[in-house]
């Protein structure tokens, strides 16, 4: 039995591993095999033991000479067909900005682990903060779609990397994994008895003869086949605007065309890329809209404020990009005011507001490497309730 | 030995046809070692559909769009380090970089100094015009010293890199250079590096005729590609540097080769004896009652 097997065995449904841990394993479970990385804290431990679990599976694991390489590599074995995995933080995460506009914009998937650390800059490595929400969202340069999903606990870090895989490869995009360093660095015990449900999609795959093959075909469902090279259709992959046929084009209809049609992609598959938890939202005077390590504090504010009879509810983005908009309206709906604490000067309320247009939204906005605790999120929700009474 | 198989060579089948007329300008050395790196691809037999050509951002980065094969422009600066996750997660591929100066040795350097050390089968092929001619013409790491360009009005100050001394520096197990004047000379010493079981590094030295050449009154691309004959590169203010820096005497053929363990096959085979050995200690119940 290899380390993976192990791992997937009933009876190590039980586990006690840490966020990155389980990052690596579901990695492995969902057919990635190849890694290319860069040593960055607080990220390193998925690269560490993907160097060792990628070999007992006949993948390739590669230490990278820098982050810009990493993507790209990782970018490339994608384009040979193989499912491929990057982790990193903070500032390897600018570093690959540029080809992860590269590969959204020639559709190659891939995923992209980001461990969120202090910011800007070098910033606070072995402290937590959730300052990459937008730069997840934004940080490449042009239009183009991006899949961000945020987990909160260790057991979600193995269920979204599974889901993460699936979703770069049904929609041929790249998928950020966006968790902070609590979150990364925390170790809990996981019940993984009902994640085995594995999916393990595979891109949709060319055939049919090469003449009448479009690397760029808007097909039914805006995704288009992708050809694996070997097999015989010799398609040209460009970060140029291209056209249908691939080729780089300047071409004004066609480029709206085609660049039309990648940026509504997603819009066709929100039904398997939205996610989201809500506790609480249907009878709540305050809803908290909260991700990561900042969530989880939350979750207890909501107990806190509740013995002292206030109704808080909170909002889980899951999938954070793109925005699960008509399920935050919902669960706002009845609330007199949101609250976002998040471990920033001010990213996600920046959103929420956006889509709230008008409610009141306040919010805790920290930057100090210190996590939001569950007493200061009941607190101002509490004095926020009474406010808006 | 040179083979000369002209005769039986069509270059056509191995191009994009459709994508003509290309987009060089006229004289532009690029086209000649394209020609080259088709025909040695010919000579060995390469199938097309097991081809796989990657390419940054430059007139060189442009190339891969006309090569009939599995082709990858990506970003600038970075076709090694695409080419090295495509050709690890793929070891069936045969596949090649074209770069250029500033693509390879500027923004890319780093890719290159650690492809060179790392030595996975890949060859790449670095088209040395001198400048970057995409973006107008302006110095680049290989421009010769006191040369005119759009970013050198008062005349490159820079002493220019050897590229091939560099590979060869940073452990490129074959290394190579030739001029766009011998065509079957350049043919020959791509195939050689095409057939080499690790990193191949070959610069070819090309003409840039409408900016480089015009800029520093250099003649006709006649003229020009005749020059790289007679001597290989107009002399420099300097009669002889040290390496890594380019001298007037610039060596051409195979520079260096040697026989190192390629990358690709030593890590997998590494990882095949460590599943073996834990196969071997699992059936013989030496593992019982490990974690």
């Amino acid at each position: 039995m290899n380390a993976v097997e192990q791992a997937l065995s009933p009876k190590a449904a039980l586990r006690l591993i840490s966020g990155n841990h389980a990052c690596a394993l579901a990695a492995v479970a969902a057919g990635c095999r190849f890694f290319a990385g860069y040593p960055i804290t607080p990220s390193s431990e998925v690269a560490e033991r993907l160097s060792q679990l990628l070999p007992e599976v006949d993948g390739v694991f590669v230490q990278m000479e820098d982050e810009i390489a990493s993507i790209a590599a990782v970018i490339g074995a994608s384009m040979g067909g193989v499912k491929a995995l990057t982790a990193t933080s903070g500032p390897g995460f600018s570093l690959k900005q540029e080809n992860i506009g590269y590969a959204a914009g020639a559709e190659i998937p891939c995923v992209i682990v980001n461990v969120m650390r202090g910011g800007p800059s070098t910033g606070m490595p072995t402290r937590p903060a959730q300052g990459d929400i937008m730069q997840s969202r934004w940080g490449s340069h042009g239009d183009y779609p991006i899949i961000v999903l945020a987990p909160a606990s260790v057991r979600e870090i193995y269920t979204e990397t599974l889901r993460a895989f699936d979703l770069a490869e049904t929609c041929r995009t790249p998928v950020v994994l966006l968790y902070d360093q609590v979150i990364a660095q925390l170790t809990e015990t996981v019940d993984l008895a009902d994640a085995k449900d594995l999916r393990n999609a595979e891109r949709k795959w060319a055939s049919g003869p090469r003449e009448t093959y479009q690397p760029y075909a808007t097909g039914e469902d805006g995704i288009p086949a992708m050809s694996r090279p070997g097999a015989g259709y010799r398609v040209h992959t460009t970060g140029l605007n291209h056209a249908e046929n691939g080729f780089p084009t300047q071409n004004p209809e066609a480029v709206a065309r085609n660049l039309g049609r990648l940026l509504t992609k997603l819009d066709r598959h929100r039904e398997a890329i939205d996610s989201w938890q809500a506790i609480g939202c249907a009878d709540a005077e305050v809803v908290i809209v909260a991700i990561g390590i900042s969530a989880r504090a939350a979750t207890r504010a909501l107990d806190l404020a509740r013995a002292r009879g206030v109704r808080l509810g909170l909002f889980r983005p899951v999938t954070l990009w793109p925005f699960p908009e008509t399920a935050l309206r919902e669960a706002t709906k009845n609330a007199r005011a949101v609250l976002v604490p998040e471990m920033n000067a001010g990213q996600l309320s920046l959103e929420v507001e956006r889509i709230l247009g008008g409610k009141r939204v306040d919010a805790i906005h920290r930057y100090n490497g210190e996590p939001i605790t569950p007493a200061e999120i009941a607190e101002r929700a509490e004095a926020l309730a009474k406010e808006a009474r | 030995m040179i083979v000369d198989s002209a005769a039986e060579f069509d270059v056509r089948e191995y191009l994009r046809m459709e994508m003509m007329p290309h987009f060089l300008c006229p004289g532009c050395g690029h086209g000649i070692a394209l020609r080259a790196l088709l025909w040695a691809i010919h000579e060995l037999g390469i199938d097309k559909d097991q081809l796989a050509v990657v390419s940054g951002i430059g007139c060189a980065g442009r190339l891969s769009a006309y090569i009939d094969a599995n082709t990858f422009h990506v970003t600038h600066g970075r076709p090694l380090a695409y080419a090295t996750g495509l050709a690890l997660a793929r070891p069936d591929l045969h596949v090649v970089v074209i770069t250029g100066d500033g693509d390879c040795l500027a923004i890319g350097g780093n890719h290159l100094i650690h492809a060179c050390r790392r030595n996975l089968k890949l060859t790449c092929l670095m088209l040395n015009n001198e400048v970057y001619g995409m973006t107008g013409g302006q110095v680049s790491p290989t421009t010769s010293e006191s040369r005119l360009t759009t970013t050198t009005p008062l005349g490159n100050a820079e002493p220019n890199f050897d590229a091939c001394a560099l590979a060869a520096a940073a452990g490129a197990s074959f290394v190579g250079r030739e001029v766009t004047h011998h065509v079957p000379k350049l043919k020959e010493l791509i195939r050689s590096g095409l057939a080499h079981p690790g990193f191949a590094f070959i610069e070819v030295l090309c003409d840039c005729t409408e900016i480089f050449g015009r800029k520093n009154e250099l003649g006709s691309s006649a003229e020009m590609v005749l020059r790289q004959k007679s001597d290989l590169r107009p002399s420099a203010y300097r009669d002889s540097v040290d390496t890594p820096f380019r001298s007037n005497d610039l060596p051409t053929g195979i520079l260096a080769k040697t026989d190192r363990p390629e990358y690709g096959a030593a890590y997998r085979k590494a990882a095949a004896a460590q599943r073996a050995s834990k196969a071997a200690k699992a059936s013989t119940g030496a593992n019982k009652g490990k974690a």
